[in-house]
């Protein structure tokens, strides 16, 4: 919930309702001072990470994180539309992992052309979102089981298909570059950022302007923010939860294409864990799982933070153990700060 | 000389951007009760919640017993013996009656392992006796009627020794039979010494249960007057700075009929209901709170599923099931319980304005077209003067009565040629109310037809055109306005079946 003073303020100055008024609150209004906030710990652990450790600010290095960003940044995309909702998908880390084990057997197992793998991770995914979604809107079930149960079903299915052995693109020579070419560092020469990040990005601004721009973005927060009076007001939620779970599976479809592409291969055990990534990555950001209330770009800054961390963690050479301890500390500090500044208005 | 048990002076209190309260003053004796009148954002609950450590003042002093406080938690406050009941009862519905009360303060036993739930009964059962309270502690609150929910929260408040209580709007959700057995409660506290504090929007409680009134007015003090010898009126009048006419307002003769239900069943309290609903026509629907009238809107409505029954909307009959298909079909539901079913609170007044009707503005059926939505909310925030200070103000920080237009708002752009009114005025203050009254008669003359559910008989004799009364599911009557009398509408709404019919 926003800072009734500050919004109550804004309200009274932005009378006029001109472009100007709205860019100032946009960019001193509470919600900004949220990003501002993690925005800001973003650049510090940045900046101690580059003093920390002379490998961390590595052209080599920097493209890993941008890289790792990319997938967990797309899932936490898909992520904060059902969060916003109200609701919880567990599932986004499994069905990331079952879309690629799709592309996979698409492109190698049946030797079709590239797009068509595409297309049927894509679809594999928005096809899934939509189960899960029936089964919450239709069915009742509460989001936390009904995804719960689809990670699972996914995580079972992906070893199925695959035999429980990765699947590699050998067939497909261009499938790496999706995520590892780098389309800006021909363009602009010295800047290798690859594609997976401007994937993110484009990902991250359709994402926002549906969020803020259309009827399902509108639904979205309105649901997340009182179900019962938009079905009251003759809203057809069930429909829109289903669409809304539906492109989140569709994201996550692309969250798969990116890893696969990554590593060339489909790995069908990977997956598990993602989810719980995306999440904290969308609560770093200022969504609140009670729902109604989220942004894109506090969810990328979020996923931003989580991969930095891991990285320069790693870097430093801190024993794996004690990276999940520092992250988890970050994960529960990052939400705590972020409660203190909303009680204090 | 004997001293006030509360005495405030010079009060002020701001929040970012709001004045809550300037220079107020307030007092309460012993065994009296203090009704605490004004209109709503008046100041009355920043007063309240301040006294009862909700809130801390900006300047001012409050003496209790003589001596300055400044509580700066609930819990401080009850300690000291200040109590309060808010209008939204702060029960935990799973929990028994004994549980609620001394929730926090269990009896333990085998060295503060265990619960003691004996001795938590039975000192349960010893405050209600001493209360003259007939409930049994290991009753689960969840079961209970209202009235009796607000009993326990009663003696919750008392089970601290108060000395002080503070009720908010206490009969809001009572009928009349359970005002009666509240009114008898607050005369024995009174008897024992307690202060009470009492607010509430219902006029003629004043002269049944105060003893004095103190107005406020925008966060300011305007007057102490004794309950009697002071007319409604004038307490009226220093409200809302003007005087308001209590007048019947008379409607057009209706037109055709909107809406025919026939032979309706829903459940327990939706049993065989059939009437018709005229263009023009404000129809009152009367009864006692769980009669059944809100049932049978949300049967209608397709909020809940109906067992049988026809429905024709202009004559023709038609089918619903869901919400959708009764907006389709142009028929609104204003429900009594706006935040929770009316409005997305934490959203801005614009995007709950469009909310039933998002698709008129729309781009290419998806995108947002921002400018028409300003422009239409702009439009209905002058047409039903709603006070806001944006059509980005978040709707939780307006007012009730500004929440309800809202919610009217909402329907009125959706052209519904049916509406649902449930309890339109509740929680409103009364200058709100009259608006809403005008606002109701204004969408009659211009051909909408109006079922206005409503407890309070005042309002449904004020503004109806004709007269349903329910009882327990059941209609039991249809009253037109010149043969309808609280004591008719009462008798109807108590006609309880004799025999179960087989």
């Amino acid at each position: 919930m926003d800072n009734p003073g500050l919004a109550q303020k804004d309200g009274l100055k932005a009378r006029d309702y001109g472009w100007i008024s709205a860019f100032k609150r946009r960019l001193l209004g509470p919600a900004a001072l949220q990003k501002l906030l993690a925005f800001a710990s973003l650049v510090l652990l940045l900046v101690y990470f580059s003093f920390a450790s002379p490998a961390f600010m590595q052209t080599d290095n920097m493209i890993n994180i941008l890289q790792a960003t990319a997938v967990n940044g797309v899932l936490a995309i898909a992520s904060t539309f059902v969060i916003i909702t109200a609701g919880i998908d567990l599932s986004v880390g499994t069905l990331m992992t079952f879309c690629a084990v799709v592309a996979g057997v698409f492109l190698t197992y049946w030797e079709l052309p590239m797009w068509t793998g595409i297309v049927a991770a894509i679809a594999a995914g928005a096809l899934c979102g939509s189960v899960s979604g029936t089964l919450i809107a239709k069915m009742k079930i509460p989001s936390f089981i009904a995804t719960l149960g689809m990670m699972l079903v996914l995580k079972g299915l992906s070893l199925v298909v695959s035999g429980g052995k990765p699947i590699y693109f050998s067939n497909t020579e261009n499938f790496p570059v999706i995520s590892q070419d780098s389309l800006l560092g021909y363009v602009v020469p010295g800047l290798p950022i690859p594609n997976a990040a401007l994937i993110l990005f484009v990902m991250a601004v359709l994402a926002a302007v549906v969020l803020n721009r259309t009827s399902l973005g509108r639904y979205t927060f309105a649901i997340g923010s009182n179900e019962e009076a938009v079905r009251l007001s003759g809203v057809n939620v069930d429909r829109w939860k289903i669409i809304i779970y539906g492109l989140g599976g569709a994201i996550c479809g692309v969250a798969g294409l990116l890893l696969a592409s990554r590593i060339n291969s489909a790995q069908p055990a990977l997956g598990q864990g993602y989810e719980l990534d995306a999440i904290a990555a969308v609560v770093i950001g200022g969504t609140s799982l009670s729902g109604g209330t989220g942004t894109i770009l506090g969810t990328i800054i979020g996923a931003f933070i989580m991969s930095v961390l891991i990285n320069g963690l790693r870097i430093m050479s801190v024993a794996q153990e004690w990276q999940f301890v520092v992250t988890g500390v970050i994960i529960i500090l990052a939400v705590y700060a972020d409660m203190l500044r909303r009680k204090r208005g | 000389m004997t001293m006030a048990l509360i005495s405030v002076q010079q009060l002020c209190k701001s929040f970012p951007g709001v004045r809550a309260l300037h220079d107020v003053r307030f007092e309460l004796d012993a065994g009296e009760v203090h009704a605490l009148m004004g209109e709503n954002g008046a100041g009355k609950s920043t007063l309240m919640k301040i006294l009862a450590g909700v809130y801390t003042k900006d300047t001012g002093e409050i003496r209790y017993h003589g001596e300055r406080v400044d509580f700066s938690s609930p819990r401080e406050a009850q300690a000291a013996g200040i109590g309060i009941i808010h209008q939204e009862l702060q029960l935990m519905h799973h929990l028994t009656v004994a549980e609620n009360i001394f929730i926090g303060r269990e009896p333990k036993k085998a060295f503060g392992l265990l619960l003691d739930d004996d001795k938590l009964n039975r000192q349960a059962a010893e405050l209600l006796a001493h209360l003259n309270l007939k409930l049994d502690p290991r009753t689960v609150v969840g079961g209970l009627t209202v009235a009796r929910q607000q009993m326990v929260e009663i003696a919750k408040a008392l089970s601290f020794n108060s000395r002080v209580l503070i009720m908010d709007e206490p009969t809001a959700a009572l009928n009349n039979a359970e005002i009666a057995e509240l009114f008898k409660m607050i005369r024995e506290l009174k008897a024992r010494g307690v202060g009470i504090i009492y607010i509430s929007h219902k006029m003629d409680e004043l002269k049944q249960i105060a003893d004095r009134v103190t107005v406020l007015r925008d966060g300011e003090y305007v007057a102490t007057v004794p309950a009697e010898g002071t007319a409604i009126e004038t307490i009226i009048g220093m409200m809302v700075g003007r005087t308001l006419s209590d007048e019947r307002v008379e409607g057009a003769p209706a037109g055709d009929i909107a809406l025919e239900v026939r032979n309706l069943n829903c459940g327990p309290l939706v049993r065989d209901v059939s009437f018709t609903l005229r263009k023009g026509e404000i129809l009152g629907f009367a009864g006692l709170m769980g009669a059944g009238r809100t049932e049978v809107a949300r049967a209608i409505f397709g909020a809940d599923s109906r067992q049988s029954g026809d429905i024709l909307v202009q004559g023709r009959k038609v089918s619903i099931r869901t919400p959708q298909h009764a907006v389709a079909n142009g028929i609104g539901y204003l429900s009594e319980d706006r935040k929770r079913f009316g409005l997305a609170t934490g959203m801005d007044v614009e995007a709950n304005v469009v909310m039933s009707n998002l698709p008129k503005y729309l781009a290419m059926n998806f995108f947002l077209r921002k400018r028409a939505i300003r422009g239409a909310t702009s439009r209905f925030i002058r047409l039903l003067n709603i006070r806001t200070p944006s059509p980005v103000q978040q709707v939780r920080l307006l007012s009730g009565g500004n929440q309800q237009k809202i919610v009217v708002a909402k329907w009125l752009d959706r052209d519904c040629d049916v509406l649902f009114f449930d309890e339109p005025t509740r929680g409103i203050d009364i200058g709100a109310k009259s608006e809403i009254y005008k606002l109701l008669r204004s969408l009659a003359d211009q051909g909408k037809a109006i079922v206005m559910i409503s407890s309070e008989l005042p309002e449904v004799l004020r503004m109806s055109d004709r007269i349903v009364v329910m009882c327990e599911g059941r209609i039991t009557g249809e009253l037109l306005p010149h043969q309808a009398t609280q004591e008719r509408i009462m008798h109807l709404a108590t006609q309880r079946e004799t025999s179960k019919a087989a």
